[in-house]
């Protein structure tokens, strides 16, 4: 398995991840289709995910939550903004508490994941992450949300290189 | 999204972050970042090179400093500044951390093919 790049846009505010697929494009849209096919790698190892509701059609949602080590339960949604089977899934995904309802009160960040045909066979993955906006991360990091951080502070390198080159 | 908060633990804290945010958000502050990870500056030296006045730019380096980007040395009577090299490590690591989420990911789904592929379990 390769990831072929990652790519940061700090004026995007959006992270690129891209990686070459072992399967066509209609098995490797099942990877998202399909709930339980999803629950084998959306969570690592030791925060296995299990997705409660998963309606992937235009306006409809995904519920899931986490389960850590302690047993603790870390919940999410989804919500489905595209859907074109089998190339194009674009979706919002949230925060919720723990009932599973969603937390309005959190930023959620949208998700672009684009399905092509590789030349000499296989599937390129491209999964897009972004931002809602500058106060969105801003609000994310102050709530201790460490995902916006992480992807803030990624910006760095970048940011630095930006005015380095236009100086 | 999720896991992220628990993958990531403690590597620079939460008020710390904020001010790290808020010291990148300004250009100026960028670029005394810049020249002074590559080595120590005389403030007052620093200052000159900016068209806003000797306290301007000491405030702009405050608010480095508050965010622990930079660090201010005192060498007699001269105000020494320099990028604080020990926050940007730390910054790169918390890149690679959210690349190894994705990669991650990225290669469960590599093993649940291969294993179709090797006629292993099937989902």
């Amino acid at each position: 398995m390769t990831v072929t790049s990652v790519r940061k846009d700090p004026e995007a505010l959006t992270m690129t991840i891209t990686t070459e697929l072992d399967a066509t494009v209609e098995r490797a849209w099942q990877l998202w289709a399909d709930p339980r096919q999803l629950e084998r790698w959306w969570g690592p190892p030791t925060y296995p995910a299990t997705f409660v509701d998963h309606d992937l059609t235009p306006g409809g949602r995904a519920s899931y939550f986490m389960t850590g080590p302690e047993g603790d339960k870390s919940h999410g949604w989804w919500q489905v903004l595209t859907v074109e089977p089998p190339r194009r899934l674009e979706l919002k995904d949230g925060f919720a508490d723990d009932s599973g309802k969603p937390n309005d009160a959190m930023p959620a960040m949208t998700m672009v994941v684009a399905l092509t045909e590789r030349d000499g066979g296989g599937t390129l993955m491209t999964i897009q992450t972004q931002f809602p906006s500058i106060e969105a991360m801003e609000r994310l990091v102050s709530m201790g949300v460490d995902e916006g951080m992480v992807a803030a502070m990624g910006q760095i390198p970048e940011i630095l290189a930006e005015d380095t080159s236009s100086a | 999204m999720l896991i992220y908060n628990h993958m990531v633990v403690d590597s620079l804290a939460d008020d710390q972050a904020d001010r790290v945010f808020h010291a990148l958000a300004d250009a100026t502050r960028r670029d005394i970042l810049l020249r002074t990870l590559e080595g120590q500056h005389n403030v007052s030296a620093l200052a000159r090179r900016y068209p806003m006045s000797f306290a301007a730019v000491q405030k702009h380096v405050a608010v480095l400093e508050g965010a622990g980007l930079v660090i201010k040395e005192r060498n007699g009577r001269e105000q020494l500044v320099g990028g604080n090299v020990d926050t940007m490590r730390k910054a790169s690591r918390l890149l690679e951390q959210l690349e190894a989420v994705w990669k991650g990911r990225i290669d469960r789904i590599g093993e649940m093919l291969a294993d179709e592929h090797n006629g292993g379990p099937n989902p």
